[in-house]
C-alpha cells in the first residue's frame, strides 16, 4: 500500500511529460488511478471479510518515525472515492486542457495532489496526515493559482493557502498532544483510548485544535470564506479538490477521531451547531449566486456542514448517515463541477441568466447534469434519495432537538436540491438563445467523466447491495458494528413523508427563484471581509517595520546591525563584568607611548579632512599595532601585519589620489547621533576587551599544540605548524578567498582598462 | 597593560564604526581598516597578556620555555590580517569603479 501511495507521486513526472501530449496520449494516465481504484475496492472487500490491511515503511528510523497505513472501511471508501473520481478527474482533464499551455503542469500536480490525499486517508501514523494534510493543501494552492497571471487567482490560493495552513498547524498541535497522552503515534490506538483520552486534562486542548483544523480544511463557518475563493481554480481541481474530496479531509479527521475523543458534550455540540449553521447560511447565500461555479461552491459548503452536523449529533445512526451522504455528495457534486466545466468550456459563460436550452448542443452532458440534479434533490431510485432517507430516520431518532434538526435538515434539503436544478437542470431546458446556437458538441473525453459519475447515483437501485458496504465504513466511525437497511421502499414512513415535502419545497422554490435572489444578503456574515483586514493589518506593521530598516542606505544598514548588536553585548556585559584591576600586567613607558600613538592615528583618520591623511592615520594605527604584537610575544603577527599596511597604504595611495576632498554632507544631529553610538560600541568593546583579557579562557588548546609542534608536525615555530600543518585545510580555504579577491580585483581592474580604450 | 590594550581597541572601535556611519566610500573602507585591527586586539587580549616568550622552540629544546605567548589566537589573528587584507583591496578597487562611473563615492542618497 505505501508503494502504491508513493508510486503515485513518482509517476508525477511521467504525467507532465504525458499530460503534455494531446488528449489521446494524455487520457492514458488515467490508467493508473483506474488501477488503484481496482485495487482499493480489493482491499477494500478483503479488509471486509478479514482484517484491515496495514502496511509500514521506515521513514525516520533513528527518530522512531515511520509512514504506517491502516485501510479499514472509512479510509477504503475515501480511498475508492479519491482514487475512483481522480480517474475521471484524469480523463476529463486531459480533454479540458486539450493544447493548454499547461496541461502537463495540471497533470503533475494532480498526481502529487492524490498522494497526498491517500495519505490522509490511509495513513495511521498521526504526524505523517499532519504531513500529507499540508500537503494536499499546498497542491491545492498551486492548482487554485493555476492560472497564475491573474491576480484573482493568486489571490484566492494565497487566501486558501493561510485559512487551511493555518488549520493544518492546530492539527501539528493535536497531534504532538494526542502522542503526549497516549505515548502512541498510532491513530488506531488513539481511537482504542477514548476513556484514557476524555478524562486527560489536554482534552480541551485536543478537541480544539481537531475542530480547528477540521473547519479550516472543511470550509465552515467562519472559515468557509476560502472555499467560493477556491473557485478560481479550473473547473475540474473545483470538482476534484473543492467538493469530492479534499474538502471532506476535515470531514474525515473528525469522523476519524470521533471514536476517539467524541461523544462528549463539547465534542457533539460544537460540530453539531457549526455545522447547522454553516448548512443553513451556506444554502441560503447558494441560491442567490448566479455563477454556477458559485452556486456549486455554496452548496458544497453547506453540504459539509450537513455531514458535520450529522456528525457532531453522534448517534451511530446519525454517523451513518453522515457516511452516506459523504458517498452520495462525491457523486452529483462531482458530476454537476464536471457538468458546468463543459458548459463553461463551450459556451464561455457561466452565467446562470444566459444559459438555456443546452440540451440541443449538449444532449449527453445534458443528461448527466439531470440524472446529478435528481440525485441531488433526492429522488428515487438515486443514491441522494437513500442519503437522505437514512439521515432523516437518524435524525427523528435521535434524543437531543429532534424537531428543530429535523427542520433546519429539510429546509437546507430543499434549498440545496434548488441548487441543483439550478445547475443540472435549468441550463438545458427553455429556448436556446441566439448567441449560444453555434456552441460545438462537447467531445465524448468530456462527457464521459460526468455521465459515469452521475451514473453511479443510480446504484441506489441496488439499495440492498450498498448496505454492507456503507455499514463496514461506518462501523469504523461508530466503533461497533450496527444494522443498516437500505431499501429503496420501506413503506409510508415519517422519512418518506419528509422526503415529499423536501422534493414538493424544492419545486416551489425553483418555482419562485427569481425572487430569491433579490433576499437581502447578511453581511455582518461576511468574514472574508475579516481576514482582509487582518492581512491589510499585517502588510501595514510590516511596511511600518521594514521602510526605516531597509532604506537603501548603506549607513542606515551599519547603524542598526551597529545598535542591535551592541544592545545585546551591552546587557550581557553588564551582568558579568568583574575586573580585579590588581592582576594586570604593569605598565611600561614606550608601550604606553605606543598606544598612544595609535589612539591619536585613529582620532586623525576620524578627522582628516583629506583622503589621504586618513589613509596615513591608517596605516599609522597599523604599525602601531604591528608593535604591540612584537612586543607581546607574536613576531609572526607583527611581521605580516607590517609588510600588509605597507602594501594597503600603497594601493590606497594608487586609489585614492583622485578621490575628492572629504566634505562633511551629513547633518549635525545625525553627526552627534553615529558618534554617540559609535562610542557606546567603543565602550562596549573597551569593557569586553577588559573582562577576556582578565578572565583567559584556557582551552588546553595552547598546550596540545605545544607538545605536539615538534613531535607531530616537526616544527618549532607553533603558530606556523598550526597554519600549515595543524589547520591546513583552513589556510587552504584562505588561500581560495584570497584568489577569488585577486581574480576579482583583476576583472574590475580589466574593465576599468577596457573603458578608458573604448574612450 | 590590559587596561591600554582594551583601550586601544575601544578607540579603534568607536573610530571605526564613525566613519563606517559617513556616506563616502572612502571613509567607509578606512573605517573597516580600523575595525579590523581592534577586532585583532580583542582576540589577541582573549589568550591572555604575556611578554616574555613567543610560542616558537628552541633551536635544541624539546619543550617551550614558559611561560609563552598563546598561539591558538595568534594563529587566528594570522588569518584575519591576510582576509582583511583581501577584502580591503577587493573593496577599494569596488569603490575605486563607483566613482569612476558615477564621479563621487557618496552612496548617501543611493536609493
Amino acid at each position: 500500500m505505501a508503494f502504491l501511495i508513493l508510486t503515485t507521486l513518482a509517476l508525477s513526472p511521467l504525467a507532465a511529460w504525458l499530460g503534455r501530449r494531446s488528449a489521446r496520449w494524455a487520457q492514458l494516465l488515467a490508467l493508473w488511478p483506474l488501477f488503484l481504484t481496482i485495487w482499493f475496492a480489493r482491499g477494500f472487500h478483503s479488509a471486509l471479510t478479514n482484517e484491515p490491511l496495514t502496511d509500514r515503511l521506515s521513514w525516520i528510523p533513528s527518530m522512531g518515525l515511520e509512514l504506517s497505513f491502516r485501510l479499514d472501511g472509512l479510509s477504503g471508501l475515501f480511498a475508492l472515492l479519491v482514487t475512483g473520481i481522480g480517474t475521471c478527474i484524469v480523463v476529463y482533464g486531459a480533454h479540458y486542457f486539450d493544447g493548454h499551455p499547461y496541461s502537463g503542469r495540471f497533470q503533475a500536480t494532480l498526481f502529487g495532489f492524490m498522494t497526498a490525499m491517500l495519505g490522509v486517508v490511509l495513513t495511521d501514523n498521526v504526524l505523517a496526515l499532519f504531513v500529507f494534510w499540508e500537503l494536499t493543501g499546498f497542491t491545492s494552492f498551486l492548482l487554485i493559482g493555476f492560472s497564475h497571471r491573474k491576480s484573482e487567482s493568486r489571490r484566492s490560493a494565497i487566501q486558501a493557502l493561510i485559512v487551511t495552513g493555518s488549520g493544518g498547524l492546530a492539527l501539528l498541535a493535536a497531534a504532538a498532544l494526542l502522542v503526549q497522552v497516549t505515548g502512541s503515534e498510532s491513530l488506531f490506538t488513539h481511537t482504542q483510548s477514548g476513556e484514557l483520552l476524555r478524562a486527560h486534562p489536554f482534552y480541551l486542548p485536543i478537541v480544539l485544535c481537531l475542530l480547528l483544523a477540521a473547519f479550516t480544511k472543511s470550509a465552515q463557518f467562519p472559515f468557509h470564506f476560502w472555499l467560493p475563493g477556491a473557485m478560481a481554480a479550473p473547473t475540474p481541481v473545483s470538482a476534484y479538490l473543492h467538493s469530492a474530496t479534499m474538502v471532506k479531509a476535515g470531514v474525515y479527521l473528525v469522523a476519524r477521531m470521533s471514536p476517539a475523543v467524541g461523544g462528549t458534550q463539547l465534542w457533539n455540540w460544537t460540530i453539531a451547531a457549526v455545522g447547522a449553521f454553516t448548512m443553513l447560511g451556506a444554502a441560503y447565500r447558494a441560491v442567490q449566486e448566479t455563477d454556477l461555479k458559485k452556486i456549486l461552491a455554496y452548496s458544497t459548503v453547506s453540504a459539509l456542514g450537513t455531514i458535520f452536523f450529522l456528525l457532531g449529533l453522534g448517534t451511530p445512526a446519525t454517523l451513518t448517515a453522515a457516511v452516506g451522504y459523504i458517498v452520495a455528495h462525491a457523486c452529483y457534486k462531482g458530476t454537476l463541477f464536471l457538468v458546468t466545466g463543459i458548459i463553461d468550456h463551450q459556451t464561455g459563460t457561466r452565467d446562470v441568466a444566459r444559459l438555456a436550452g443546452l440540451r440541443r448542443v449538449l444532449p449527453v452532458t445534458a443528461v448527466a447534469g439531470g440524472l446529478a440534479a435528481l440525485s441531488m434533490m433526492g429522488l428515487p431510485p438515486f443514491f441522494g434519495f437513500l442519503a437522505k432517507e437514512i439521515a432523516y430516520e437518524a435524525v427523528l431518532a435521535q434524543p437531543l432537538i429532534p424537531q428543530v434538526a429535523l427542520g433546519a435538515l429539510v429546509l437546507a434539503s430543499a434549498l440545496l436540491g434548488l441548487c441543483g436544478l439550478l445547475v443540472g437542470y435549468a441550463p438545458f431546458v427553455g429556448e436556446l438563445p441566439q448567441d449560444l446556437r453555434e456552441t460545438r458538441r462537447a467531445s465524448p473525453g468530456l462527457w464521459l467523466g460526468p455521465l459515469l459519475l452521475g451514473t453511479l447515483g443510480t446504484l441506489g437501485l441496488f439499495a440492498g447491495a450498498l448496505s454492507t458496504p456503507l455499514e463496514f465504513a461506518a462501523r469504523s466511525v461508530v466503533g461497533r458494528a450496527l444494522p443498516l437497511e437500505l431499501a429503496l421502499w420501506h413503506g409510508v414512513t415519517p422519512p418518506l413523508l419528509l422526503s415529499v415535502a423536501t422534493v414538493a419545497l424544492t419545486l416551489l422554490l425553483y418555482w419562485q427563484r427569481r425572487g430569491i435572489r433579490r433576499f437581502a444578503r447578511p453581511r455582518g456574515l461576511n468574514t472574508a471581509r475579516l481576514y482582509d483586514g487582518a492581512v491589510g493589518v499585517l502588510d501595514w506593521i510590516s511596511l511600518r517595520i521594514s521602510r526605516p530598516l531597509q532604506d537603501a542606505s548603506l549607513s542606515t544598514y551599519v547603524l542598526v546591525f551597529v545598535v542591535t548588536t551592541g544592545a545585546l553585548i551591552g546587557t550581557g556585559l553588564s551582568l558579568s563584568i568583574r575586573v580585579h584591576l590588581p592582576s594586570l600586567v604593569p605598565l611600561r613607558t614606550y608601550e604606553v607611548l605606543i598606544v598612544l600613538l595609535v589612539v591619536a592615528a585613529a582620532i586623525t583618520a576620524v578627522r582628516a579632512r583629506t583622503t589621504m591623511t586618513a589613509v596615513l592615520s591608517l596605516g599609522t594605527a597599523g604599525y602601531g599595532v604591528a608593535l604591540t604584537f612584537l612586543l607581546y610575544g607574536a613576531p609572526d603577527l607583527a611581521m605580516t601585519q607590517f609588510s600588509v599596511e605597507t602594501l594597503t597604504a600603497i594601493i590606497f595611495v594608487f586609489v585614492f589620489w583622485q578621490f575628492p576632498k572629504v566634505e562633511e554632507t551629513t547633518s549635525r544631529v545625525a553627526r552627534i547621533r553615529d558618534g554617540v553610538v559609535s562610542m557606546a560600541f567603543g565602550w562596549y568593546i573597551f569593557v569586553l576587551t577588559l573582562v577576556t583579557a582578565i578572565n583567559p579562557t584556557s582551552s588546553g588548546l595552547s598546550s596540545f599544540y605545544a607538545e605536539a609542534a615538534p613531535t607531530l608536525a616537526h616544527g618549532r615555530n607553533i603558530v606556523n605548524v598550526i597554519l600549515v600543518d595543524f589547520r591546513a585545510l583552513d589556510t587552504l580555504g584562505e588561500i581560495t578567498v584570497l584568489v577569488t579577491a585577486a581574480v576579482g580585483v583583476a576583472a574590475l581592474l580589466h574593465i576599468a582598462s577596457q573603458e578608458k580604450l573604448a574612450r | 597593560m590590559e587596561l591600554l590594550f582594551a583601550l586601544t581597541a575601544g578607540v579603534l572601535y568607536a573610530s571605526g564604526l564613525y566613519l563606517m556611519l559617513r556616506r563616502r566610500l572612502a571613509q567607509l573602507i578606512i573605517g573597516l581598516g580600523l575595525l579590523t585591527n581592534g577586532t585583532n586586539i580583542l582576540i589577541f587580549t582573549s589568550g591572555g597578556l604575556t611578554r616574555t616568550n613567543a610560542p616558537v622552540l628552541a633551536a635544541d629544546a624539546l619543550e617551550t620555555t614558559e611561560p609563552f605567548a598563546d598561539p591558538v589566537p595568534q594563529a587566528l589573528i594570522l588569518t584575519a590580517i591576510v582576509i582583511g587584507f583581501g577584502v580591503l583591496a577587493f573593496s577599494l578597487v569596488l569603490a575605486h569603479q563607483v566613482h569612476r562611473s558615477s564621479g563621487t563615492d557618496d552612496v548617501g542618497d543611493r536609493q
